[in-house]
């Protein structure tokens, strides 16, 4: 037998071993780049030469911040038409993905459903293929002349030409009340302006080219979420379901106050996921349009790839990247704040499901 | 961590609940079973329960409900069968009537096309596009499933100093949105004059924290016993690793070889920032490159559908197959993004 000793040696020497590929590539390509992307963001740098080694990169300082937030140009008012553009694209796309996809696992959860395998698959299937196909396939669906527009014409209805309607929401559904003008909003609003963005162009809400995005993104993630939201419904002690069953509890109350009080931590998570998510999005971008038309569905994602590869300005598209991934950050926090568990009523419901599985696995 | 806690339960739930039928899904279970048995897991492999808790719809109901669910099967199948139908149409028939699901005119000609047999010079060169998806899926899936298994054993049982650190900085690096890591990339790539290399495609991807993460989870449930017995026999860590853990690892295994497969072939922001030359592009990187720059002269929908089809045709197979091991991937890769 060997001594304990050397074991321990042998494990050192071969746990390093096994983690130093691990270590050095996500060291690397991951942690690394970060802080260099940060030394980069405050330079002005057109990604040739080496900018670490002096070269001609000069260091700026703050000023690729400051044309973001603070000073009157171009750069402020793209930057702040792809924060207008995403956060619309976040306020839709969000509580449709996750509610589509709580519906789609609710409608495959029924234990008498047939079939329920086979929706699965369907149902998941396009979060498995690639973005960049799906993004062909929804450029041909949604042109002026496509299937989609087709469709709408067997019910009467003029689709817009989708991809290249930079009209907001707002304003066309204000119009078409007879509201507003929607060419002339309001001289008011757009007299006054954040960010070097008028008003009348903060609330025009998303175009119509935006809402296209908005439903690939819905169709295309709804199958994971529902996924997740599949294995915490089945997750749900059966208990406790019976339980509420014999009280009498009806299918409705049995969702609004058994079923989604216990997956309520996966909810949440599905909200972060997609939340997170949406304000990356870049491939659909990319290959929709990139940016066009009239710059409504550019994201700051695209925007910081474009800045740096297209304009070669690494340092602003560094910038752009990090207050990115500065409001990325805050929101998550928020959110948790927001959806922070609280009140008497809640925890009752969720200790009682934990009593439930402890039991199960004692017996 | 709450989020944490909920992934790796939903993991969990995800592999029993993907392990119906075939020999491969009982043995998932039966191994899990025994990793429970010995107290690790509360048992949620016990078959579920499939009375109905409450009492079945009313008939208009059911009838409504199957309406329902075919209505929104139709709504996510719809996209990829018009991607076929008009795969296998001229432009002018995809044009004038894009809703047909049977083209009044079939042709393979776009497909010729793209395999440079229609007879005429094409500005789409589809082979090279493909030869690079497939060199690079490949090299990327053997060293994710090597690598990542050996950080996941090592990060799961092995002593040795920096373990905690390192566990924490997989965890910390699955949070970094990818998207900030677009411009930093390609400043690492070209300080080490990486850009623009087959290297610099496949290097950086060849480990992924998500699949460490699955690889790890795994191991914590293989019985240590059967470590110590190996040990007793006098095999070392390697051995150990190789002969004995790794084979028991084979779902999961699996599970890493078909994700990985999938997000490679798939990959597109890393491969667009890490490359320039026509060359080098890939099935992602030519496709968007085509079609988001082909829009000013002739259309060209059917060329791109059929592009697109085929770019799709590997991960459908692997995933119709395979099905359960992406079930597993979706709610153990929750943690990832």
């Amino acid at each position: 037998m060997r001594r304990r000793g050397t074991v321990h040696g042998r494990e050192r020497l071969w746990g390093w071993l096994f983690v130093s590929p691990m270590a050095v590539v996500l060291g690397l390509f991951l942690a690394l780049p970060v802080f260099m992307a940060i030394w980069v963001s405050l330079l002005d740098w057109n990604g040739q030469s080496n900018p670490f080694t002096g070269g001609e990169a000069d260091f700026v300082g703050l000023d690729n911040y400051r044309a973001l937030l603070t000073q009157d140009g171009l750069d402020r008012t793209l930057f702040a038409t792809s924060l207008r553009n995403n956060a619309y694209y976040v306020l839709l796309a969000v509580p449709l993905a996750t509610s589509a996809g709580l519906l789609l696992a609710l409608v495959v959860n029924q234990r008498l459903l047939k079939g329920r395998g086979l929706a699965r698959t369907t149902f998941y299937f396009p979060s498995v293929t690639s973005s960049i196909a799906v993004a062909t396939v929804f450029l041909f669906l949604f042109q002026g002349s496509g299937a989609v527009n087709s469709l709408l014409s067997w019910v009467g209805v003029e689709g817009p030409n989708w991809l290249n309607d930079p009209r907001g929401v707002t304003w066309v559904l204000l119009g078409g009340l007879g509201l507003v003008d929607p060419d002339q909003p309001s001289a008011s609003l757009a007299a006054h302006d954040f960010l070097g963005l008028p008003l009348t162009e903060w609330l025009a809400g998303p175009s119509v080219a935006l809402l296209t995005l908005v439903l690939m993104a819905t169709w295309t993630t709804s199958g994971t979420f529902m996924l997740i939201f599949l294995a915490a419904l089945q997750n749900i002690p059966r208990e406790l379901e019976e339980a509420a069953a014999l009280d009498g509890v009806g299918r409705r109350r049995m969702l609004w106050h058994v079923i989604l009080p216990s997956i309520r931590p996966v909810v949440f998570l599905v909200l972060t996921l997609a939340m997170i998510g949406s304000w990356q999005v870049f491939d659909m971008v990319y290959v929709m349009g990139q940016g066009s038309p009239a710059n409504t569905t550019l994201t700051p994602a695209f925007l910081s790839y474009s800045s740096a590869f297209d304009s070669a300005d690494f340092g602003q598209g560094a910038a752009v990247a990090f207050l990115l991934f500065a409001i990325i950050l805050t929101l998550v926090l928020l959110q948790r704040w927001l959806l922070r568990e609280r009140g008497p009523g809640r925890d009752r419901l969720r200790n009682r499901g934990r009593r439930g599985t402890s039991e199960r696995s004692r017996a | 961590m709450t989020a944490t806690d909920t992934t790796s339960r939903a993991a969990e739930d995800g592999r029993t609940m993907a392990g119906e039928g075939t020999a491969h899904g009982r043995s998932v279970r039966r191994l899990h079973l025994g990793a429970r048995a010995l107290g690790r897991r509360r048992p949620t492999g016990d078959a579920r329960d499939e009375r109905p808790v409450l009492p079945r719809f009313p008939r208009p109901a059911r009838l409504f409900g199957y309406a329902l669910v075919a209505g929104l099967a139709l709504l996510y199948l719809l996209p990829f069968l018009l991607q076929i139908s008009n795969s296998f149409k001229t432009e002018a028939d995809a044009a004038a009537d894009p809703l047909a699901l049977w083209p009044s005119t079939p042709t393979t000609i776009t497909y010729e096309r793209l395999f440079g047999l229609g007879g005429e010079a094409d500005s789409v060169p589809f082979p090279r596009w493909l030869a690079n998806s497939a060199l690079v899926t490949v090299l990327i899936t053997a060293g994710r499933v090597l690598f990542d298994s050996m950080a996941g054993y090592a990060l799961a049982r092995l002593r040795f100093p920096g373990r905690a650190v390192l566990a924490g900085f997989v965890l910390a690096v699955m949070a970094v949105p990818g998207v900030v890591l677009l411009i930093p990339r390609f400043l690492v790539l070209n300080s080490f004059g990486m850009f623009d290399t087959y290297s610099g495609m496949v290097v950086p991807l060849l480990v992924d924290a998500a699949g460490i993460f699955i690889m790890k989870q795994f191991f914590e449930t293989v019985p240590r016993e059967l470590e110590e017995a190996a040990r007793i026999d006098g095999a070392g860590v390697l051995r150990t690793f190789w002969s004995v853990v790794l084979p028991m690892a084979r779902p999961a295994l699996i599970t890493l070889t078909i994700l990985s497969f999938q997000g490679s072939w798939n990959e597109f922001t890393h491969f667009l920032v890490a490359t320039q030359s026509e060359q080098y592009e890939t099935l992602t990187t030519g496709l968007a490159r085509f079609v988001s720059g082909g829009l000013g002269g002739g259309s060209q929908f059917p060329l791109k559908l059929a592009a697109a089809v085929l770019s799709t045709v590997p991960v459908a197979v692997l995933f119709f197959f395979f099905q359960r091991h992406f079930i597993r991937g979706a709610n153990a890769g929750a943690v990832k993004e």
